[in-house]
């Protein structure tokens, strides 16, 4: 910062320089902070106000065009939906609860495995580390091919074991199971490295102790080894689950607008996107993102709540 | 489940003997952790690799599964993606995006992150990590309208600031657990030998904390590379990027299954080649704050 440069010129300029560094120093907390929180304060609160006031108007086709305001009518109308609201909140949480549990118990497991070094572990960390940072539109490519009923290799494979072919993707019922199976494939690497950091910091001794007190392997896991990363598996619960709950590349990438023709993968965000972007709803879409805001911090509060318990 | 093979009634009686003389259970064990340490490789390396062996095949070979492994590699698929569909200009455009906003979002991150870290500032923290929960959709009405009356959709400005977006929270996150790792001594004593606050800040923290600092950028760029949403919404046909452009190929009738999975490897490989180079800056990104109580 200039404030630092040692001022050669006229003395009076060294003055002013002085102040401006002593004012900033004082005021270092806000002048450091305030920059960021600004950026990010005006790109979320007005949007979000807006949003907020959409919700209350019938606006749709251009954003432009007027608009009456009509109270709660939207979420009225969204909230006795049975049609497309309701099954894409049962989506959504069925999506976001069975990717993450799968995810969590795999992760464990690939985690203890990781867990005391061995020859090749370089070789095992970079395949971990490919499928987390690949683009997930590109990961939804690669899938539609494997999963695709008449090419794909998944029902070569299937065919060598004597399975009969798998409509994947295109089933109704299958669909939604699939984009799970490459949202697992995808992110039980990040829940692996969240919960091998928990595992390496952990001391020895409490598990040492077990042993030396008879305990077997299984309950040496359950009880000693479990209650200790509690708090690290609520944090990648967390951090996974609010990614899982806002869902959008692979399920836009694999089954396009609507998440399908009988809308297999319509989850909430997929909804709104399509209510917003597509169909130009934007009275009906704002509420929709309303509630489904609440449901993410409904969600993240009760998490936060649990971890606090568990850390006691 | 792992942890069931491994010894127990000799552990129960004598714990010593057991561990030294290592026996059959133990190496069942071992046998167990190999197969499933494969098994776990191929599960996450197989698909990556399928994909790039179909961008070498001509289409008719992709519809034939006898040629599943074996054939004739062609280059026709890259050929195509990157000259007659000018993928040069959406590698640049990604490039571009994801360098000037990871940059932008450092300046201004890495101050409010130590701010917020020494000042214990928790609640003006949550104000910046909001932006990390907040669904995109919500935030994309409101942003389209008000950046098509400036004239600025299709333009880089706008894709950086959206981009910004997703850089910035991650940024503070990591930089604020880096921060709270350094020990506040080193300041401490700097400004005792008569540094300003802000002077230590530069010339002390900053200097300790290059690694963070890698660890936060190498990770913003990532996610801004990898962003489909906002791009999708806010790009227009000069500055699209490669997640768009991807996205743009399966809009025709038929499936280009070549060119696409040429396209889908084009995308990946540069982040991955990145991603190797700076692996162990990555999983101390991901795994910042995870393991504090």
């Amino acid at each position: 910062m200039s404030v630092l440069t040692p001022a050669r010129t006229s003395g009076r300029t060294v003055n002013a320089q002085e102040n401006f560094s002593a004012w900033a120093n004082r005021h270092r907390k806000w002048l450091f902070a305030a920059p960021a929180m600004i950026f990010v304060g005006v790109l979320i609160i007005f949007p979000l106000a807006w949003t907020l006031y959409l919700s209350l108007t019938d606006s749709q086709g251009s954003v432009r065009a007027a608009s009456d305001f009509v109270g709660l009518e939207n979420y009225l109308t969204v909230l006795t939906d049975t049609e497309r609201f309701w099954p894409a909140v049962g989506r959504t949480l069925s999506f976001t609860l069975v990717a993450l549990g799968c995810e969590v118990i795999l992760g464990m497991g690939i985690a203890l495995l990781l867990w005391r070094p061995f020859r090749g572990e370089k070789w095992v960390r970079v395949a971990i580390l490919l499928p987390l940072v690949a683009t997930p539109v590109a990961v939804g490519m690669m899938w539609r091919l494997i999963f695709d009923p008449n090419i794909g290799f998944a029902n070569q494979l299937l065919g060598l074991v004597g399975i009969p072919p798998q409509p994947w993707l295109s089933g109704q019922d299958s669909a939604l199971p699939t984009t799970i199976f490459m949202d697992v494939w995808q992110w039980t690497p990040m829940v692996v490295l969240i919960l091998l950091a928990g595992l390496t910091s952990l001391s020895d001794e409490p598990d040492e102790a077990a042993r030396m007190d008879g305990a077997n392997a299984f309950q040496r896991f359950f009880y000693v080894t479990l209650p200790l990363m509690m708090p690290t598996v609520i944090v990648a619960i967390l951090l996974r689950g609010i990614d899982a709950l806002k869902t959008f590349d692979i399920l836009y990438a694999t089954k396009g607008k609507g998440g399908g023709s009988f809308h297999e993968v319509e989850t909430l965000n997929v909804y709104a996107y399509g209510l917003s972007f597509d169909y130009n709803q934007y009275g009906l879409s704002s509420a929709v993102l309303i509630l489904f805001f609440m449901i993410i911090v409904g969600t993240m509060w009760l998490l936060t709540m649990r971890k606090k318990a568990v850390s006691k | 489940m792992t942890l069931l093979t491994e010894p127990q009634a000799p552990a129960r009686q004598r714990p010593q003997v057991a561990r030294r003389k290592k026996p059959l259970r133990s190496r069942a064990y071992k046998t167990f952790r190999v197969v499933a340490l494969i098994a776990v490789v191929l599960f996450l390396i197989a698909p990556l690799f399928w994909m790039l062996l179909a961008s070498f095949k001509t289409n008719v070979d992709i519809y034939d599964a006898g040629k599943s492994f074996l054939f004739t590699p062609t280059g026709e698929n890259y050929a195509n993606v990157l000259q007659r569909n000018n993928y040069f200009v959406f590698i640049f455009n990604s490039f571009w995006v994801a360098f000037v906003s990871t940059a932008l979002s450092l300046v201004l991150g890495v101050p409010a992150a130590y701010a917020m870290s020494r000042f214990t500032m928790h609640r003006s923290a949550l104000v910046v990590l909001m932006a990390r929960v907040i669904p995109g959709v919500s935030l994309l009405v409101p942003w389209y309208y008000v950046f098509s009356n400036l004239k600025m959709v299709g333009g880089f400005e706008v894709l950086i600031l959206s981009h910004m977006f997703v850089a910035l929270p991650l940024i503070v996150y990591i930089m604020m657990s880096y921060f709270d790792g350094l020990p506040l001594e080193l300041e401490e004593s700097a400004q005792v030998d008569g540094l300003t606050p802000i002077g230590a800040f530069r010339r002390i923290t900053l200097p300790l904390s290059v690694a963070g600092m890698a660890t936060a950028g190498i990770l913003s760029f990532i996610f801004s590379w990898n962003n489909f949403m906002f791009a999708l919404v806010l790009s227009g046909s000069k500055t699209k990027t490669l997640p768009v452009a991807i996205f743009d190929f399966v809009s025709y009738a038929s499936i280009d299954w070549g060119g696409l999975m040429a396209a889908a490897t084009v995308v990946t490989i540069p982040i991955m080649i990145i991603a190797l180079f700076t692996q162990k800056y990555i999983v101390s990104g991901m795994t910042a704050g995870a393991t504090k109580g």
